[in-house]
């Protein structure tokens, strides 16, 4: 038996529960880093002496990610738009291009993590640090996830696809609010940590 | 979804149009941090604004939310609302200052 109202709306909410589910979950995740960004907050506003970003980090690489993580974005958009158009081949292409870029910003923060720890840049050298690490340690882990799941669409999605396609559409769509959310934490990171 | 094949074509341009903003304002969030006549609260500022519109682009066209459901304005904006008692809280903080 399958759960109600996951390709046409409900009534009361206007919404299918898989849209009504994503958006919720997102909002803990507002509320998740929004603490993050608070404890950011907290933390350099009550430092004597903060250092600006270059003092660690290196803008190039965040810079070069940047454009890697809005351009994943629009490969995600254009995978849903591909699954709507009902092609299923080009669905493919596009997701497995945002999976791939996924990978290219992580290989990119690897390489940025193996620069600190070669510098002997640990958490515990100083706060800046730690929650350099802490943000983009766990905006890492949701690149990661978000990877998994359009990994899966793209490599097993073809029988659900063909069984009901509109339905396989609003999957792929949910997990590109998810994917646009991971998108929208890093534009934020990217000044906050890197330049200012 | 059910829309139509035209709509979804009217949808890619704009998401073409959208990735190319949204370069563009990050090459300018890396041409204000090069701004050394910029004081600290200036530059703060306008990384911030920078990031503001690039967010907004992403969140009201990659995420449909230009033509999204009413129960979503009410849940993003509760969240919102949350989210700004969040970062209101260390900024409260620098005010709680124990007088001698």
């Amino acid at each position: 038996m399958l759960i109600p109202h996951i390709v046409k709306p409900r009534p009361d909410t206007g919404l299918n529960n898989g849209k009504l589910g994503i958006w919720l979950f997102l909002a803990s995740e507002v509320m998740l880093f929004g603490a993050l960004f608070a404890t950011y907050l907290m933390l350099r506003m009550g430092a004597s002496d903060w250092p600006v970003g270059t003092t660690y980090l290196n803008p190039v690489w965040a810079a070069i990610n940047t454009i890697v993580l809005i351009t994943s974005s629009v490969t995600m958009v254009m995978a849903w738009a591909m699954s709507a158009k009902r092609n299923f081949n080009m669905f493919r292409v596009y997701m497995l291009a945002t999976v791939a870029l996924g990978f290219v910003f992580m290989i990119i923060k690897y390489i940025e993590y193996s620069e600190k720890f070669h510098h002997d840049y640990y958490p515990s050298k100083h706060v800046f640090l730690a929650i350099y690490f802490t943000l983009t340690g766990l905006h890492g882990l949701h690149v990661l996830g978000g990877m998994v799941v359009n990994a899966y669409f793209a490599l097993f999605g073809k029988k659900h696809y063909d069984q009901d396609p509109e339905w396989f559409t609003n999957r792929v769509e949910h997990s590109g609010l998810f994917w646009h959310f991971v998108d929208l934490v890093w534009i934020f990171l990217f000044p906050i940590l890197y330049l200012l | 979804m059910g829309k139509s094949h035209t709509e979804i074509s009217r949808h890619i341009r704009v998401y073409l149009v959208v990735f190319g903003a949204l370069l563009v304002l990050t090459a300018a969030t890396v041409g204000a941090w090069k701004l050394e006549f910029l004081s600290a609260g200036a530059a703060i500022g306008l990384a911030l604004a920078i990031a503001i519109c690039k967010a907004s682009l992403v969140a009201l066209y990659f995420m449909h939310l230009s033509a999204e459901n009413k129960m979503i304005y009410w849940l993003l904006a509760l969240t919102f609302l949350f989210f700004l008692v969040l970062l209101l809280v260390p900024v409260m903080t620098a005010f709680d200052v124990v007088s001698n």
